[in-house]
């Protein structure tokens, strides 16, 4: 056989073509690449909701409501959601929780009267192996109609460094883009600040979708609708508030007796929105109780437990599905990448204080 | 298709049928997954139901790469072009083993990634995988970083590979591209000398099967 190889054929000038083809097929597929991968073409990605995370952020910490506390507790189904979902959970009688309750703000060394922003996060683990993991906040809807319109908003209310306060006109651009957003900063002005996680409802504010044994779909959005009464601060009251009010005030509660909360689904009608976040359902839609929540103890999150688990609300059993709201489908990207961060530095050993070791006055965030 | 016959005396011209459809199914798959991947990370819109096609998908890269390794074990396969150096021919065979090893790796590591996150690993809905790791924050990081970094070297692997098949298809036609694919083993052309075959005929063919 004669020599076969790249200078027999190097004088004919189709070689170069066909090398220069080649170069441009991989360079098309390293282009998509980078694309996708978020490296070129300055879209939003989901990491983009990550980037005001300081290099500082102490290591381990969620990067939205670092501060919080794990539960334990147990749900037990009423069985009045059964006839509308699947779902094992609707039918159980006691499924086993773990969660977490949260204060709004980023900074897990945050004062808790720092924010009018509480959260409960869960997960019902039913016998039949499926999670149901949410992420619920006080608040009773999202203030934009996307997520790009989250991060406008953060954008447009960041305090100017000379002043201390939002840029008004960054703001009144915001609200004309945004106008459904008006609703939300109404409600931040005017709704009375929670003095308890025990008396707070929580809302799942996007929506969902329940699916019976025929197969049939039916829109929803629910709450943990607490059995205790609610109660709130004056303006003086809370600026003295401790440090920890909140969460020591949980705890005290916890110390007599457990703490319970309804499961109440609100089904829409046809016409209600249910791919957009910011707007509530008409008042009078038909609300079921699926199930109770029994919040028995609860633990320091440095001792693990709710500390590594994801609330990915995205993550729903068999017989719930999810919706076409955009907010939420952004929300699973974003809660994977704040999950990964912290238990990575968890996993590598560089966590401090967040897994309960002592740390470096220095390496606090404030 | 006689050639196809596993005869240890005289090497095939071709890979056997087996190997060359799951070499093309799984090579769109992988393409596929890679980008689903990429994608999952990253999309606003789309990360669950693309998370909800990564998953299964990778599943069945896996069954389809053991059933491949299987089917490579067991029978004989073609020789390296006969103008190949030595050295090239063994850096070719261990890149291909290299390959084998990330299409087990992949799927592997993200199992053991969702599994040490305590995550459930959905086929359908209803229908997960049992956990390969225990829940863990050690390996979950490790697996994690390792799925990612593998990924990203199987893509600049795939681009190698790619870039070297279509050179022997187009340039050297030395019938290593042709093993692969349902067409004869090219003529060696240095011995041929008639330019319509080279300039059209041939180049279209192989052209075709790349598609």
């Amino acid at each position: 056989m004669k020599k076969n190889s790249l200078v027999t054929y190097v004088k004919e000038k189709r070689t170069i073509f066909i090398v220069i083809g080649i170069a441009l097929i991989c360079g098309i597929l390293v282009l998509a690449f980078a694309y996708t991968a978020g490296l070129i073409g300055g879209r939003i990605i989901t990491e983009t909701f990550l980037q005001d995370t300081p290099t500082t952020y102490p290591a381990g910490y969620r990067r939205a409501h670092g501060k919080g506390i794990c539960f334990e507790g147990t749900f037990r189904a009423s069985g009045e959601a059964v006839p509308y979902s699947v779902a094992r959970v609707f039918a159980q009688q006691n499924v086993p929780v773990i969660g977490r309750f949260s204060l709004g703000s980023p900074d897990p060394y945050a004062p808790d009267n720092s924010t009018r922003t509480v959260s409960m996060a869960a997960m019902l683990t039913a016998d039949d192996g499926e999670q149901w993991r949410m992420k619920l906040n006080n608040e009773p809807f999202f203030a934009t109609r996307t997520p790009e319109g989250f991060l406008e908003q953060v954008e447009a209310y960041k305090p100017v460094t000379n002043t201390g306060v939002p840029d008004s006109a960054k703001v009144a651009a915001f609200l004309q883009k945004y106008p459904e957003a008006q609703k939300y900063m109404q409600w931040d002005a005017t709704a009375p600040w929670t003095r308890s996680f025990a008396g707070a409802q929580y809302n799942v504010i996007n929506a969902f979708i329940l699916i019976d044994a025929k197969g049939k779909k039916q829109a929803v959005r629910w709450s943990m609708r607490p059995r205790s009464a609610f109660t709130s601060w004056s303006v003086s009251q809370r600026k003295q508030a401790s440090h920890d009010f909140l969460f020591e005030d949980l705890k005290k509660r916890l110390q007599k007796e457990p703490l319970y909360w309804d499961l109440v689904l609100t089904l829409a009608e046809p016409g209600d929105p249910v791919n957009d976040p910011s707007q509530v359902w008409p008042e009078n839609r038909r609300q079921i109780v699926a199930g109770t929540l029994e919040v028995s103890q609860v633990f320091d999150q440095t001792k693990g437990g709710c500390r590594d688990v994801n609330f990915d609300p995205t993550l729903v059993p068999k017989g719930i599905t999810l919706s076409d709201d955009p907010v939420l489908a952004a929300r699973a990207g974003i809660y994977s990448h704040s999950h990964s961060d912290r238990v990575r530095e968890i996993g590598y050993g560089k966590a401090t204080d967040a897994v309960g070791k002592p740390q470096k006055r220095t390496q606090r965030n404030k | 298709m006689a050639e196809n016959k596993n005869i240890n005396s005289t090497p095939p011209m071709h890979f056997n049928v087996t190997a060359r459809i799951l070499h093309w199914l799984m090579a769109t798959m992988i393409l596929i997954m890679i980008f689903v991947g990429l994608g999952m990370v990253t999309s606003l819109r789309w990360r669950p139901w693309l998370i909800d096609l990564h998953i299964p998908l990778g599943v069945a890269i896996l069954l389809l790469v053991i059933i491949r390794l299987i089917n490579r074990l067991s029978f004989s396969v073609p020789k390296m072009p006969a103008g190949m150096s030595n050295f090239q021919a063994k850096a070719a065979a261990g890149l291909h083993w290299l390959m084998y090893g990330l299409m087990l790796a992949l799927p592997l590591t993200g199992w053991a990634q969702l599994s040490a996150g305590g995550f459930l690993v959905k086929l359908t809905p209803g229908v997960n995988l049992p956990p390969i790791l225990p829940e863990n924050p050690f390996l979950f990081a490790l697996m994690h970083d390792a799925h990612k970094i593998l990924a990203w070297v199987f893509f600049l692997m795939i681009l190698g590979h790619l870039s070297a098949a279509l050179l022997h298809a187009w340039v050297y036609r030395d019938g290593l591209f042709s093993s692969m694919t349902w067409t004869r083993k090219t003529t060696d052309l240095s011995e041929n000398n008639s330019p319509e075959e080279q300039g059209s005929g041939v180049f279209n063919f192989d052209n075709e099967e790349l598609r």
